[in-house]
């Protein structure tokens, strides 16, 4: 080392050289390159960066220069100290990806693994399909009645111009309830065999516009095969209402319809007859994705208001007519999601209920 | 009602070409549904009419057999060996001949039989597929050429179509009605049988009558017969369409009764006249008169039953079934013949009280043409003389007490204001008149006068159906009506929808089963003789007769449901139901008041009330694991706290607070069951069942449920939102040592009251028992959270907050074990 005193001459300090500075960093770069790991290049760095680097010393000589010799110098050293700097970090960056790249690798894990710890339920295609239902009148602004299914006779039959002889009564297939333990004791009740008295208390407790839908559970003494359940399901529907025309039910039961069963769906009538309705009709429903080709399916039954109804419920037939329909649950169910056998849908198994998820 | 459309042509003039496409979707079009189309059996080959010319009686066979030379049309006579015995030389009769293929596959070929070649077979009506009669071949009468295909005559090549009649229309349960509606339907000519002339019969009337009730019968005919041989078969165009319709064959006086209520819709009777004593009355029955139907059966009359009497005591069940005692027999030639209109509701009282819902009594029910009575006697008469020899003794009886129809005031414009079509009026005209009302018009207000047969049209709405039918459904257009704004569901219908989501996405799987029970059920469920669950309301007619109860609770329905699904191979199997119970208990019967007008208030409340309170319920059942194995680690098998924790779910669905404490109910374990109660009340049990339960309704151990009166909920309260603090929680865990009979929510609510403003949340993570916890006791940790709404807190609050727990809970008996934040 000079003294502070000496005449200087930077060519002759060795270690501000062009040649010794380029060597220095060369020697860096070759020594980080050749670095294997992260480990190697921390083990490398000193003798490249720390104090006692070339470089690191050459810029200590810088003191001893002259000041006209001193900026000139003192850039070469400087230049030379970031080109160092430059290539480790540099490769540090490389070997850190490289690191994280074969770390994150050996984390892999196969995502295909089940994580079925807590399997989801369902809720029965039933009950979802009658919600179902229920939301598209909602979203029309009919409101959803309940009533109950045990009823009494009258709002099951009398009040729906069934009379007590009435060929139809007979025709239900109706099961009665005893009025105490003698099972032959009558009560005035019955297990409900259709949805429609519904109308009538829905009359006997609202004043016209009336817009109501009523999903619920029905009763037949039917036995249960792959066609038939003693126990099933309907939705009925009522408006009553100044100036209700067919037309108005047509346009009703086409919107149900294209909701349930696509944009092509639409409805046709064939002359039938339901005490409470006149004129009634059974309709069917032209359904494109069914799964033996597209088709017409029998869906349900529908007509005007018969104005004897409307007179049992006090309602005014001068002023307000009104029309009704009821479609069955398990049938759209049965042609909407290709069940073949009726007692899939009853029996509770598992199996077939899991495959409906919890809203259809 | 089934129609063979050979017959139906004779009166319809069905365009040629006419398919039994068309035909069936016309029906559908005029409302009357088509349950079935009925296609004859399938003939091939040859199959000819044959003429008998020669028989020889074959003996030394274990039956009779005969072989018979028959005309087939060819030159000679063909050789055919018979084993039916019901026929002679001359007769004509139906020959398959080899080649021929009958219904069944059945191939006929020359062969050696009993000794002869066969070259063919005679035969019968079974055999042909065209009817049951297989007691001999079929003799087809006079008139059929040798040689001629036998396909048409024998009905092969004839369609019957079946309707489905709906109770309104009993004139369409007849070939009369058919033909009507199917004129008008098709747009054809059509003829009416029941338009011809009533013969002129004179003399003295044929019997004496008298009618006692003419409420209940408005009209009774009677025309006397002699001369009937009593042997003479029924013509074979008869017996075939009476078997088309599926009418059994019995005897000419009784086939021509059938076949004249198919044709015109009269339904008749044929009393033995030799066997009837003295004048006629039709009259109610007395208390305790008995008849012997013509069943066999000996019923007991109801004072409310409409009988037809003689001398000696009741002889025909009117309107549905005659008597015994009046029977035609093998050897009648004299008949008393009866066509009457009753009036319908008597006769389904009476049909359904004797549980006999005949042909006669089906049409009277629904209502029969009152003109109908004399034109079916002089047709039944016609038919009888013709091929039973019989004449017509004295003049017909005819007790007809009816009064004038009344016309019915429409509005001609009415039609087009329900349909939402504008009819003009002269089509309003023209189709009630083709339905057969006389309409007399002043401008647009029509004065209608319906048909007898059609007793169904009464008010102005059931002529607005027949306008609209006629003129087309398909004409009414589709036009979405605008409802006034609604609001949406009730809260008790978006609580059931949240009860069941929340189940289900907690992994239950819904399960609706029957409401019907057995008491069995409710014995195995262990619950004692006074529990209320075990008054039930009973089916009056059940499907089984081993179900006849309607639920009180939902669970037999729902194990029955578990076992069935383990017995199908299910292992771990968490289901749920909801829906209505029906708990029994006395009350009035409900009443039935008329339907003129809205009943009065009372009269309604009453109505009301008699219908029992159906509270929605929901259960819940679990067994095997509630978490699978896999992977992981093991499964963890579903357990009493499951079921306790889907009580929760519920509440919690429901948007109200659930306290849970221990109980005891069958059908629950005793030291598992936990009470639920919500505001002070209980309203359901979660937990174990009883081992014993278990072991009666094969069900594996440890099987759990729950179930709870979702009715009996509260309504939800409006959730009232938190201010949130954004100061640091602190976390406080205390372990105590608590005495088994304290239960773990009660040292909770300690915790939480000790906590007071500062609590945020509390949490049980641990409970240890063993060693060093003395037994008696067990450890309880919990994970406190304590924050403030204004401050950091300090040490010093904390410190507050534990001792005064400690405080609290050690005057139960509980220690601190340890605690610390």
């Amino acid at each position: 080392m000079s003294g502070a005193n000496d005449p200087y001459d930077p060519k002759q300090v060795a270690a501000l050289s062009a040649e010794a500075l380029d060597a220095a960093v060369a020697a860096a770069r070759e020594a980080f390159a050749t670095a294997a790991d992260l480990e190697a290049l921390a083990a490398v760095r000193p003798a490249h960066l720390g104090d006692r680097a070339p470089v690191s010393l050459a810029r200590r000589e810088l003191g001893a220069l002259p000041p006209a010799a001193r900026a000139d110098a003192g850039k070469r050293v400087n230049a030379a100290r970031v080109a160092v700097t430059e290539a480790f970090d540099a490769r540090r960056a490389e070997l850190e990806s490289e690191r994280d790249a074969r770390v994150l690798a050996e984390e892999r894990v196969d995502v295909t693994l089940p994580w079925d710890r807590s399997p989801r339920g369902a809720r029965h295609p039933l009950t979802t399909l009658q919600e179902r239902i229920a939301d598209v009148f909602v979203g029309m602004g009919y409101e959803v009645a309940d009533g109950p299914e045990l009823e009494a006779e009258w709002f099951n039959f009398d009040a729906l111009n069934i009379g007590r002889d009435h060929p139809a009564r007979t025709m239900m297939d109706t099961f009665f309830v005893a009025g105490g333990r003698d099972r032959d004791e009558d009560s005035g009740l019955v297990l409900r065999t259709h949805t429609s008295p519904v109308q009538a208390r829905t009359l006997l407790s609202r004043t016209p516009p009336v817009y109501v839908v009523a999903p619920g559970r029905v009763y037949r003494t039917d036995e249960l095969d792959a066609t038939h359940t003693p126990v099933f399901h309907q939705v009925e529907g009522l408006a009553v209402d100044r100036g209700l025309t067919m037309a108005h039910l047509r346009g009703t039961l086409d919107h149900l319809a294209r909701s349930l069963f696509g944009p092509e769906a639409v409805t046709r009538w064939r002359p039938s007859y339901f005490p409470f309705t006149e004129p009634s009709a059974e309709f069917d429903v032209w359904f494109p994705e069914h799964r033996d080709g597209p088709r017409w399916v029998e869906w349900g039954g529908c007509g005007m208001v018969n104005p004897r109804v409307l007179v049992a419920c006090g309602v005014d037939p001068e002023e307000y007519s009104g029309f009704a329909f009821g479609v069955g649950i398990e049938r759209a169910l049965q042609f909407r999601s290709g069940v073949g056998d009726m007692r899939d849908i009853v029996e509770g198994d598992v199996r077939f209920t899991e495959a409906f998820g919890v809203e259809l | 009602m089934r129609v063979p459309v050979g017959w139906l042509a004779e009166y319809v003039d069905v365009p040629a070409g006419t398919t039994v496409e068309e035909l069936d979707t016309a029906f559908v079009r005029l409302g009357l549904e088509v349950e079935e189309v009925h296609r004859p059996a399938e003939v091939t080959g040859p199959l000819v009419v044959g003429r008998v010319r020669g028989i020889e009686e074959l003996t030394g066979f274990k039956k009779p057999i005969r072989y018979c030379r028959v005309d087939v049309g060819e030159a000679e006579p063909r050789g055919i060996v018979c084993g039916a015995s019901n026929f002679a030389v001359g007769d004509t009769v139906v020959v398959a001949l080899p080649g021929a293929v009958l219904p069944g596959g059945f191939a006929i070929a020359a062969r050696t039989t009993y000794d002869h070649v066969s070259d063919g077979m005679i035969c019968s009506a079974r055999e042909l597929g065209t009817g049951e009669d297989h007691t001999g071949i079929l003799v087809l009468g006079d008139g059929y050429e040798p040689g001629a295909d036998a396909r048409p005559v024998v009905g092969l090549d004839d369609v019957v179509v079946e309707l489905a009649v709906t109770p309104d229309r009993g004139y369409c349960l007849s070939m009369r009605g058919i033909a009507r509606e199917m004129g008008t339907g098709l747009g054809v000519p059509w003829r009416d049988p029941g338009a011809a002339e009533a013969p002129a019969w004179s003399g003295e009337p044929a019997w004496e009558v008298t009618v006692a009730d003419a409420d209940r019968c408005d009209r009774f005919s009677m025309v006397a017969l002699e001369g009937l041989d009593p042997a003479a078969p029924s013509p074979w165009w008869m017996r075939r369409r009476l078997a088309q319709s599926g009418i059994r064959s019995i005897s000419l006086a009784v086939d021509v009764t059938n076949y004249v209520m198919l044709e015109l819709g009269q339904p008749m009777h044929a009393f033995d006249r030799d066997a009837v004593r003295g004048p006629i009355v039709v009259r109610r029955a007395r208390e305790g008169e008995r008849l012997t139907t013509l069943d066999g059966t000996t019923r007991t009359l109801d004072a409310d039953d409409l009988l037809i009497t003689d001398d000696s005591g009741p002889i025909g069940l009117a309107a549905v079934m005659g008597g015994a005692s009046t029977e035609i027999g093998d050897g009648t030639s004299a008949v008393l013949l009866e066509a009457a209109h009753w009036e319908p509701t008597g006769v389904a009282r009476t049909a359904r009280r004797h549980r006999l819902p005949s042909e006669a009594a089906k049409r009277f029910e629904r209502g029969v043409d009152p003109e109908m009575t004399v034109a079916a006697l002089a047709r039944a008469a016609q038919l009888l003389a013709e091929y039973g020899g019989a004449r017509v003794a004295g003049a017909p009886v005819d007790v007809d007490t009816r009064g004038p129809r009344p016309s019915i005031a429409l509005d001609a414009g009415r039609p087009g204001r329900v349909a939402g079509v504008p009819y003009p009026p002269a089509q309003v005209i023209g189709l009630l008149e083709a339905v057969g009302c006389a309409v007399d018009a002043d401008d647009d207000r029509l004065a209608v006068t319906p048909p007898s047969w059609r007793p169904d049209l009464t008010d102005p709405a059931d002529l607005v159906e027949e306008v609209v039918r006629l003129a087309g459904y398909d004409d009414v257009p589709s036009v979405l009506p605008t409802a006034p704004p609604g609001r949406g569901l009730t809260d008790t219908q978006r609580r059931r929808r949240a009860i069941g989501r929340t189940l289900a996405e907690a992994g239950h799987v819904e399960a609706p089963a029957y409401p019907f029970v057995g008491l069995p059920a409710l014995d195995a469920l262990g619950l004692p003789d006074d529990d209320p669950r075990r008054e039930v309301l009973l089916v009056r007619n059940p499907l089984r007769e081993e179900e006849p109860a309607l639920r009180t609770t939902l669970l037999p329905g729902l194990l029955a449901t578990l076992a069935r699904n383990l017995a199908r191979g299910q292992r771990d199997v968490a289901l749920f139901e909801h829906g209505s119970v029906f708990p029994g208990g006395a009350r009035e019967a409900a009443p039935l008041p008329g339907v003129d007008a809205r009943p009065d208030d009372d009269t309604l409340a009453a109505l009301l009330g008699a219908v029992p309170d159906q509270p929605w319920h929901v259960a819940v059942a679990l067994t095997g694991a509630r978490e699978p194995r896999g992977w992981w680690g093991p499964g963890r098998p579903a357990g009493w706290a499951d079921a306790v924790q889907a009580a929760r779910l519920v509440a919690a669905a429901a948007g109200v607070q659930l306290f849970v404490r221990p109980g005891e109910q069958a059908p629950w374990h005793p030291g598992r069951c936990a009470e639920l109660v919500v505001d002070d009340r209980v309203v359901g049990y979660a937990g174990e069942l009883h081992p014993r339960v278990c072991a009666a309704l094969d069900l594996p151990a440890r099987t759990s449920v729950m179930e709870l009166d979702v009715d009996a909920l509260p309504p939800a309260a409006v959730p009232v939102g938190p201010r949130i603090s954004t100061f640091p929680p602190v976390f406080l865990d205390l372990a105590f040592v608590v005495p088994d009979e304290i239960t773990a929510a009660h040292v909770e609510s300690m915790v939480r009251g000790g906590a007071g403003e500062l609590f945020e949340a509390v949490r049980l993570f641990d409970v240890y028992s063993g060693p060093p916890v003395p037994s008696g006791s067990r450890s309880l940790a919990w994970s406190l959270v304590l924050r403030a709404p204004d401050r950091t807190l300090t040490a010093d609050d904390v410190a507050r907050v534990r001792e005064g727990i400690v405080a609290v809970v050690e005057l139960q008996g509980i220690t601190l074990r340890s605690g610390g934040a």
